[in-house]
C-alpha cells in the first residue's frame, strides 16, 4: 500500500493514541473482571453486557469531576505531570512493529528510544508526587526514584545481553531473526546464552517494578501511603495516571513480546502476524494482572534488596556468560 | 530471597516531620489517628490518638436498667459481640447467683467460638489487605458468610448479636443450626489448610512478617496486652484456661503459643486459634445436652445485691473484663469495661519506635485492633 508520508504519520498517531486509550480503558475492565474471578465474585455486571461499558461510565464520571488543584502546590508541575506520564507510552509504541507491515517508525535505535522515554514516565510520577506538597506523595516520590534506579540497571543489563546476541537495536530486525518455529524465539536461544529464560524472568520482574505493578506497587501502596503520588489528584488528573499505568503495562509487555517471544512471528505458521503479536501481548498482560491479585506487596527495602543483591548479580552473570559463549562459538 | 539476607536500612539523623496517619486512613481500619514523627520512612515516635468513636458505653450503662444495657455490649467490639455479651451476662449472673442451664452454656460456647472464628477471619482478610494482598479478604469473607448465616438463623442478627440473656440464651437452637455447625467444621478445616498453603507459606508474606515488630514479653506485661498478642510473645495465657468460665473446662483444646513475638507469631497464633475453635465447636455440638435453655428463676426486675462483681472472658482480641458495681437498684451504679484492644494499642508506641512505615503498619495489623473497642 502506498500512502503519502504525512497522511501515514497522522494515521499512526491517531492509531497509537486510540490503541493506548482503548487498552487503558479496557484493561481496567479486564483487571476488574479478572480480579473478581480470582476472588470468587462476578465483578462489574451492571453497565452494559457483562459490564463492558463500565470503563466508559468510569471515564465519564472522572471527566465530570472538578479538577482540584490544592493551594500550595506547584501548579505548573502539578498540571503537567499527568500529561507527561501518558506521553512516553505513546512514544514507545511508535517504534514498535505490530506486524510485518504495521509499524509507525522503523528506527535502528528503537531500543534506546524505548528506554529513554520509559524513564520519563517515572520522572513524571515523581514530579506529580513532589509537586503535590503532600507528605504521603513525597514519600511515594522518593520511593519511585530509588525503585526506578534499582530496577533500571538489571533491566538494561538484560537488554544489553539481548542486543549482544541479536547484534541489532532495531526491533523489526530483532523480530525477523526469530522467524520460524518457537524454538527460534530469543527466549529459547540457549546456545548464545544458556541463561536466556532467566533473562526473560528478570526482564519481566523489572518490568513489573518499572510499571509500579504489584507486588512492587510501592508508589501507591494504599495501605501505607493512601494513594501515594496521586493522593492530591482529583477527577481526570487521577484518571490519567490510572490509564498511564495500564498503557505502561502494555508497552512493557509489548517490548517483552518483541524481544523474547518472537513478536508477530507465528509459532505454527497460520493466522496473520498481528493476531500473534496481540495474543502474546495479552497473555503477558494477563500474567501481570494475575500476579497482582495473587501476591501480597513486598516491603520497600525488600524490593531494593531483591534488585541489588539478586537481579543485578544474576544479570551481570548472564552478560559475562553471553560474552564467553559468543567469543567461543 | 531468604529472610536473613534482607538488609534493613538504618535511620539517619536527618530532620523529622510529623505524618498524620488517620483518622481516615486505609490502614487504621476505622477512625484511629496515629501521630507519627518520622525520620524519612522511619518512625521515631508513634502517638495513638484514640477517641474519635467514643460513644460513652460505660456511662450509658449507668443510665439504663441492667437488661437494657445488653444490646450495648454487642456494639463495643462489633466483631466479637457474643463474647462481650457473655462477659456482661456472666457478671450479672454472678451477682444474682443465677444457675445457668447446661444446654444454655453449651449454646453459648458454640456461638462464641463461631463468633471468634468469624472475627479472626475478618482480621485475616484485613491484615492481608494491609500487606497488599487483596484476594484473601474475599475468601475469608466467603467463609465468614457461612458463620453469619448460621448465627442469623438462631439470633436474628448478623453482626451485633444480642443473644445471651441473664440465665441463658433467648432462643433454643434447632437441629438445623447444630447440623450447620457440624457441616461448617467439616468445611472449614480444609479451608484452613488451603490458607496455610496459599497464604502462610507465601515467600513474600514470610518476608514481610518474620522478625518484624517483635514485642518482648516485658512490654506485653507492662501494657497489659492479652490475647494473641500476648500468646504470640510466648505467654500461655488464655482466660478460657487460666480463669475457666462457662463449660470450657469440659472441652479439649490447646492454647496456641509462639515464643518469637514477631508479627508472624501473632499471625500463626490466630490461625491456630481458628483450628482450636473448630475443635471446641465440634465437641460442643456432639455433646450438647437436652434441657431448658433459660433459667427458670430469673427475676423480672433485676436488682443485684449491692456489691462489686467481675467476670472475664477470652474475647477474640484478648481478655475482656466486665466489672459491675451494684448499689441494689434496678440501674447499675457502674459498668466498667476492660477491653483488650485498648491495652494492645497502648504498646504500639513503644513497639513501633524505629520501625519503617510499612513494617509498623504490619505490626498494627497484627495487633488486630477494633477501634470502637478502644474508644468504647
Amino acid at each position: 500500500m502506498n500512502i503519502p508520508e504525512p497522511l501515514r504519520l497522522v494515521l499512526f498517531l491517531v492509531g497509537t493514541m486510540a490503541f493506548v486509550g482503548l487498552n487503558a480503558a479496557y484493561l481496567v475492565w479486564v483487571e476488574r473482571k479478572g480480579a473478581a474471578r480470582f476472588q470468587r465474585r462476578p465483578g462489574p455486571t451492571e453497565v452494559g453486557p457483562a459490564g463492558l461499558l463500565q470503563p466508559i461510565a468510569d471515564a465519564l464520571k472522572l471527566l465530570s469531576k472538578q479538577l482540584i488543584v490544592p493551594s500550595g502546590v506547584d501548579g505548573t508541575l502539578f498540571r503537567a505531570a499527568p500529561i507527561l506520564v501518558m506521553m512516553p507510552a505513546m512514544m514507545c509504541l511508535a517504534t514498535m512493529p505490530f506486524s510485518e507491515a504495521l509499524s509507525a517508525r522503523d528506527l535502528n535505535v528503537a531500543l534506546v528510544m524505548v528506554f529513554a522515554f520509559g524513564s520519563i514516565n517515572v520522572m513524571a510520577i515523581m514530579l506529580g508526587g513532589w509537586s503535590s506538597r503532600n507528605k504521603y506523595a513525597i514519600i511515594s516520590a522518593a520511593r519511585i526514584v530509588s525503585q526506578n534506579i534499582a530496577y533500571e540497571i538489571p533491566m538494561l543489563l538484560v537488554v544489553i545481553t539481548l542486543v549482544m546476541v541479536t547484534g541489532t537495536m532495531n526491533l523489526r530486525e530483532i523480530v525477523e531473526q526469530q522467524a520460524g518455529a518457537f524454538w527460534n524465539w530469543n527466549l529459547f536461544r540457549v546456545l548464545s546464552n544458556p541463561l536466556m529464560p532467566v533473562t526473560f524472568v528478570i526482564f519481566f520482574v523489572c518490568m513489573l517494578a518499572e510499571t509500579n505493578r504489584a507486588p512492587f506497587d510501592m508508589a501507591e501502596a494504599e495501605s501505607e501511603l493512601v494513594a501515594g503520588a496521586f493522593t492530591e489528584y482529583a477527577g481526570m488528573g487521577f484518571g490519567v495516571y490510572f490509564m498511564a499505568e495500564y498503557a505502561n503495562v502494555v508497552v512493557g509487555c509489548a517490548l517483552a513480546t518483541l524481544l523474547f517471544l518472537g513478536g508477530w512471528q507465528s509459532p505454527i505458521g497460520v493466522l496473520p502476524g498481528l493476531f500473534w503479536f496481540l495474543l502474546k501481548l495479552y497473555v503477558l498482560v494477563f500474567t501481570v494482572i494475575w500476579v497482582r491479585w495473587t501476591f501480597p506487596r513486598t516491603q520497600f527495602y525488600g524490593l531494593l534488596n531483591l534488585s541489588w543483591k539478586l537481579l543485578i548479580p544474576v544479570s551481570l552473570l548472564t552478560l559475562v556468560l553471553t560474552s564467553i559463549t559468543m567469543k567461543l562459538f | 530471597m531468604l529472610q536473613k539476607d534482607i538488609e534493613r536500612p538504618k535511620p539517619g539523623t536527618n530532620e523529622t516531620f510529623v505524618l498524620n496517619l488517620g483518622p481516615q486512613h486505609p490502614a487504621t481500619h476505622g477512625v484511629l489517628r496515629v501521630k507519627l514523627t518520622m525520620d524519612g520512612e522511619f518512625i521515631t515516635r508513634a502517638e495513638p490518638v484514640p477517641g474519635y468513636i467514643h460513644r460513652m458505653h460505660e456511662k450509658m450503662g449507668e443510665n439504663r436498667t441492667w437488661a437494657q444495657f445488653l444490646p450495648n455490649t454487642g456494639r463495643i467490639d462489633y466483631l466479637s459481640a457474643m463474647t462481650y455479651t457473655h462477659a456482661y451476662v456472666g457478671a450479672v449472673e454472678r451477682a444474682l447467683h443465677l444457675e445457668v442451664p447446661r444446654r444454655a452454656e453449651y449454646i453459648r460456647v458454640i456461638t462464641s467460638e463461631l463468633n471468634r472464628i468469624s472475627s479472626h477471619l475478618v482480621w485475616f482478610g484485613a491484615f492481608l489487605l494491609d500487606l497488599g494482598g487483596f484476594t484473601p479478604l474475599l475468601y475469608a469473607f466467603d467463609d465468614r458468610e457461612k458463620i453469619l448465616d448460621l448465627l442469623e438463623g438462631v439470633t436474628g442478627s448478623r453482626l451485633t448479636y444480642c443473644y445471651y440473656r441473664f440465665g441463658g440464651v433467648c432462643n433454643d437452637v434447632d437441629g438445623a443450626f447444630l447440623n450447620g455447625a457440624r457441616d461448617f467444621v467439616a468445611y472449614m478445616r480444609p479451608r484452613l489448610g488451603m490458607y496455610r498453603e496459599l497464604v502462610t507459606d507465601n515467600v513474600i508474606l514470610r518476608q514481610r512478617l518474620v522478625g518484624i515488630g517483635p514485642i518482648p514479653v516485658e512490654t506485653c506485661r507492662r501494657y497489659g496486652a492479652s490475647g494473641a498478642v500476648l500468646r504470640g510473645s510466648g505467654v500461655r495465657y488464655d482466660v478460657r484456661r487460666a480463669e475457666p468460665y462457662s463449660v470450657y473446662p469440659e472441652f479439649e483444646f490447646e492454647v496456641p503459643v509462639r515464643p518469637e513475638g514477631d508479627c508472624m507469631a501473632r499471625y500463626l497464633v490466630r490461625m491456630e486459634e481458628m483450628a482450636q475453635s473448630l475443635r471446641i465447636v465440634e465437641q460442643a455440638v456432639a455433646g450438647i445436652p437436652e434441657g431448658p435453655y433459660l433459667a427458670k428463676a430469673v427475676p423480672r426486675m433485676i436488682k443485684p445485691p449491692a456489691g462489686d462483681y467481675c467476670y472475664a472472658v477470652e474475647a477474640a482480641r484478648g481478655r475482656l473484663l466486665v466489672r459491675i458495681v451494684s448499689d441494689g437498684k434496678d440501674i447499675p451504679y457502674r459498668v466498667r469495661l476492660r477491653t483488650p484492644s485498648f491495652s494492645n494499642l497502648s504498646l504500639f508506641e513503644e513497639a513501633s519506635a524505629g520501625m519503617m512505615l510499612p513494617d509498623a503498619l504490619a505490626l498494627m495489623g497484627s495487633l488486630d485492633l477494633v477501634i470502637p473497642d478502644i474508644d468504647r
